[in-house]
């Protein structure tokens, strides 16, 4: 079964979502990340959807999802990379990802995940 | 001149599908990157509810023209167990499934034109326009 690769960066953990996702592959994913998040105590996720050309509500329930089963296990989520367009959409759908940190790039994505573990975007405290 | 096209939608991979075929098919009518996202994102959310409220049925693609503009209308058609109240359906936060109640109306505000007809053990049909 194909499946979503989930990417260690530092004390990070990296997800691309690249492909046009059915629902099987979307429980996999969550069910993957949760699992890697338990095993390597990973502190921050970032989800990359610079790829996606769409988000629906099925989509956007997921990474509310994911971000809610993070925060259980002390993992802060942030959604990098969103398209313009996109934006556009989910908010006229209905969905603004409420609880859900947003950054435009991985880059900020990590220093916004590293300001609110070290008070400081390079890491150091 | 006019065209249509009919697929059958069965699982969320028919989603995917047709998905695809909606972009595809609002590219070449030359649709803005915005409204195509706005129509793909509708026809995923009607295709989506099809597969789980309406235990699967079609969705048709045609392109309109009313003289001036030219149009993408996506139907999505069901035989299932239809909506008992239809002003319920649309209200945002309501589901009968474990959605998030957005679909309905989600499509609606992403259309110009927007037709719901259910009949309770009939089924469903859900029509969206977009013009360009």
């Amino acid at each position: 079964m194909e499946r979503i690769p989930i990417l260690k960066m530092g004390e990070f953990l990296l997800v691309t979502i690249q492909v046009d996702m059915h629902d099987r592959l979307v429980m996999a994913l969550q069910e993957d990340l949760t699992t890697r998040i338990a095993d390597s105590g990973a502190r921050g996720v970032l989800i990359d959807i610079s790829c996606l050309d769409m988000v629906d509500s099925f989509i956007g329930r997921m990474i509310g999802n994911i971000a809610a089963m993070s925060r259980v296990l002390d993992a802060e989520t942030v959604v990098v990379g969103m398209r313009p367009a996109v934006a556009i959409t989910l908010v006229e759908l209905g969905l603004s990802l409420p609880g859900v940190r947003t950054a435009l790039s991985v880059d900020k994505g990590m220093d916004l995940l590293r300001t609110s573990f070290h008070g400081t975007p390079n890491g150091a405290s | 001149m006019t065209e249509h096209e009919t697929r059958p939608i069965r699982s969320s991979a028919d989603v995917v599908i047709v998905r695809q075929l909606v972009r595809a098919w609002a590219i070449r009518l030359g649709f803005s990157l915005v409204d195509q996202t706005k129509i793909v994102t509708a026809a995923s959310e009607l295709a989506r509810n099809t597969v789980d409220y309406g235990g699967g049925g079609i969705a048709r693609l045609e392109t309109l023209s009313d003289g001036r503009r030219i149009g993408l209308r996506l139907t999505f058609e069901d035989k299932g167990p239809g909506i008992e109240d239809l002003a319920l359906a649309l209200k945002d936060g309501y589901t009968s499934g474990g959605g998030l109640g957005l679909g309905l109306g989600g499509a609606k505000r992403l259309s110009n034109d927007f037709e719901l007809v259910s009949k309770p053990g009939e089924g469903t049909r859900v029509s969206i326009t977009r013009w360009r």
